[in-house]
């Protein structure tokens, strides 16, 4: 009797809807966002060293920050930039903004709405920032790009004469920044700076990538990437790093730390669910020795 | 411009209406999760009709208006790019035109062979750039960066002990999954053995990935939720 | 003519750059340059081709009555809507010389109101197919299974408070064993160990690739008709 209800059980555990699933994970997802539950990651080593990059640079350096990504991976990639350009402005760098995804400049226009404007006014275009905006091409634009900058990038997002330009006297190539930042979810991407700008040119490359592609880029580090952020932790890590140094920012750069508050849930749902899942795996293949 | 509509669309009325079609988009992509549907489908099909589109256009202003049209017939331009009016003209630019447009050949059945040759340009660069990107970046410099001295002087006796654990677990992982991809040998002996080792190597990167995947996905999930709640809640975009 | 041609310029433009790399001086680093420039370009046209084609197997549909052709007609209308807004730049304030996707423009609009949240939630969809996947296929079944669960497991508990008190009691010479600290060690070890020989085991069949690209061996990409 014992055995047929502990059957009855795990079969339906097994053959349970999916949709009771989805309805749990939407659960676990929303509920947190409503009572605003946030939290805090410290920063890991990876993330800390693209920190102590920005932060060792002398005043004026130029990063290049790449928006290889569009609102599919808005929720990852856009918290990364933010707290990437707050600190570089912070410093006093200066920041060109390109893209090799045609729907980067929404993300970097984005950016400049939400961060360089608001919370930078004082910052000047064309000399402490520039948006430059998409070009096609994928690797074969940054190919170009390391032999000679102007030929594809002549003028500015708005058209208008780059040599007129304050802070791209000095761009020639790639070879002239200090720092390429990738920002990316795939191809072409923060892989890509690095093969076709980074070791060819010796150019120092970061990134941040969605989660997806962090683990793939592990190899890089430390040798041929600086350090990097991966998914929304990574950029939580990174607003983690820059608070600490900089507590002005304490309410601002919190949108990756805001959102961890979901993630935290969702996976303690899933990590239950693996358990569950594994429970009735062994109950079930105890029970079919048993029967055999 | 052939039509001023800017301050229609720029009207909280319009910022309105799109944000209800923004939400009513979002929720007809969701009612995939109940099952497939024709408003799913409707959703679906619009995006694939939006996309291209939208890479067209970026691809046109961005980088043929500037990049060839621009140094073709710069004194042209005036009217779209007034910056570059004065330019001289570059002839070499006729080349990626004519290739770009024998590429286009595909789309007409009885000449796409002709388009071949664009192919054969494309396919040639990628060929060429890939092979020596690929063989510095992913294949000599990882070996090099595998190879770094197992013991470092000067560290404290548990640091030093964990380095070289983990060192040791690096290159032995690296070489036994190397094995294990390697095909020409029957995988038996000490060599199935490492090879075996080598899964093992592979199933933790895979797992960690796997983890890591669940990390994004969520993420995305939660600005989607976001938006909904701003909706709900009567927040503009 | 049909399948000469395209492998010798794939021959001839493969060796230059291949060449250029090892000999940074005019004439090859000037084509190398060059070619770049072709190739971004040829990009865009690659872009048109894909619009072309859509076109091309949506019409086909709408006009054969195939499976489901009303849907294409959404998909379609969609496409010249988008198309327009952006070609025509209707409500770019400044005119021609405007930026195409500035705001008040119609482009961004739809940007805004349709490209953005379809992108976005299609994406987002996956979260519940994962969380469904690991439910139901994310068993312990063998040892190599096993070591994939355990290793997801941890990376999955780092960021929770779980995570963190299920082993911060640890004494010190364990703490490498707490689970913040073993999710580094699996990401920067393990998985930097595993990702680096799949790395160096994709470089070379990238690298064989090419050659036999460059080389006329390997032809796939001139298909098969009008041999000769």
């Amino acid at each position: 009797m014992a055995d047929r209800q502990e059957v009855t059980i795990i079969e339906r555990l097994g053959t349970v809807d999916r949709r009771y699933v989805f309805l749990l994970i939407a659960v676990a997802v929303i509920i947190p966002l409503i009572v605003h539950y946030t939290t805090a990651i410290p920063t890991s080593a990876i993330v800390q060293s693209l920190f102590d990059k920005i932060e060792s640079m002398p005043p004026g350096s130029k990063i290049l920050i790449s928006f290889d990504y569009g609102p599919s991976t808005e929720p990852e990639n856009q918290p990364m930039a933010n707290a990437v350009t707050r600190h570089a402005l912070e410093k006093g760098h200066r920041i060109y903004l390109v893209a090799l995804w045609a729907t980067g400049p929404r993300q970097s226009q984005k950016l400049i709405d939400d961060v360089i404007k608001v919370e930078f006014p004082d910052k000047v275009y064309g000399v402490d920032w520039i948006h430059l905006g998409y070009k096609a091409g994928n690797q074969g634009l940054i190919n170009t790009l390391l032999s000679d900058f102007r030929t594809m990038y002549t003028t500015d997002i708005s058209g208008n004469a780059i040599d007129g330009l304050p802070m791209m006297k000095d761009i020639h190539t790639l070879r002239d920044f200090d720092l390429i930042i990738g920002l990316g979810s795939g191809f072409p991407g923060t892989k890509e700076w690095i093969q076709f700008a980074g070791d060819p040119g010796d150019i120092p490359v970061g990134g941040g990538t969605t989660a997806v592609m962090a683990p793939l880029l592990y190899p890089y580090y430390p040798k041929q990437m600086v350090g990097f952020m991966g998914g929304l932790q990574g950029a939580a890590e990174y607003e983690y790093a820059l608070v600490k140094i900089y507590p002005k920012y304490a309410m601002r750069s919190r949108i990756a730390s805001t959102t961890m508050g979901p993630q935290v849930t969702a996976h303690l749902v899933i990590v239950g669910f693996i358990i569950l899942g594994n429970i009735t795996f062994l109950i079930e293949k105890r029970r079919k020795r048993k029967y055999r | 411009m052939i039509l001023d509509a800017q301050p229609i669309l720029s009207s909280p009325l319009a910022n309105a209406v799109g944000v209800w079609i923004a939400s009513l988009l979002t929720l007809m992509i969701f009612s995939f999760l109940y099952k497939d549907n024709p408003f799913y489908k409707f959703a679906e099909h619009l995006f694939v009709g939006v996309s291209a589109a939208y890479w067209m256009c970026v691809g046109f202003w961005t980088t043929l208006i500037p990049n060839m049209i621009a140094r073709l017939w710069p004194s042209h331009m005036g009217g779209v790019l007034p910056a570059v009016v004065g330019n001289q003209r570059e002839w070499g630019y006729v080349i990626p035109l004519v290739l770009g447009l024998i590429l286009l050949t595909r789309l007409v059945t009885r000449i796409a062979w002709l388009s071949r040759w664009a192919m054969g340009f494309v396919i040639g660069f990628a060929a060429g750039t890939n092979f020596t990107r690929y063989l510095q970046s992913d294949f000599v410099s990882q070996i090099h960066s595998t190879m770094v001295p197992i013991y470092e002087p000067g560290a404290t006796t548990a640091a030093t002990i964990g380095n070289i654990f983990s060192q040791i677990v690096i290159v032995g992982g690296v070489v036994s999954a190397l094995i294990y991809f390697y095909f020409s040998k029957e995988h038996k002996g000490i060599f199935g053995r490492t090879a075996r080792v080598g899964i093992w190597v592979l199933m933790a990167a895979f797992g960690a990935s796997f983890g890591y995947t669940v990390m994004a996905r969520i993420s995305l999930l939660t600005g989607r939720m976001g938006f909904i709640i701003q909706w709900i809640s009567g927040s503009s975009w | 003519m049909k399948r000469t041609v395209p492998l010798i310029i794939t021959f001839f433009v493969g060796i230059i750059l291949i060449i250029a790399m090892f000999v940074p001086h005019d004439p090859f680093y000037g084509l190398d340059s060059k070619f770049s420039i072709f190739y971004d370009v040829i990009a865009v046209f690659a872009f048109i081709l894909g619009g072309g084609n859509l076109l091309k197997v949506h019409f086909y549909k709408i006009q054969n009555r195939r499976r489901d052709w009303k849907y294409s007609i959404v998909t379609v209308s969609g496409f010249f809507l988008m198309l327009g807004a952006g070609l025509l730049k209707i409500g770019v304030p400044g005119g021609w010389s405007g930026d195409y996707q500035a705001d008040g423009s119609l482009f961004k609009y739809l940007y805004d109101a349709a490209f953005q949240p379809l992108q976005a939630t299609m994406f987002s969809l996956l979260a519940f197919f994962v969380a469904s996947a690991s439910y139901r296929a994310f068993r312990a079944k063998t040892r190599e299974a096993t070591i994939l669960l355990v290793a997801a497991f941890v990376i999955l508990l780092r960021p929770t408070p779980l995570g963190y008190y299920l082993t911060f009691w640890l004494p010190k010479p364990l703490q490498f064993l707490h689970i913040p600290n073993l999710s580094t060690w699996i990401m920067s070890v393990p998985n930097m160990a595993g990702q680096r020989a799949i790395m160096i085991g994709i470089a070379l069949g990238i690298v064989s690739t090419s050659l036999r690209l460059m080389l006329g061996i390997e032809r796939s990409y001139l298909g098969t008709e009008g041999k000769g």
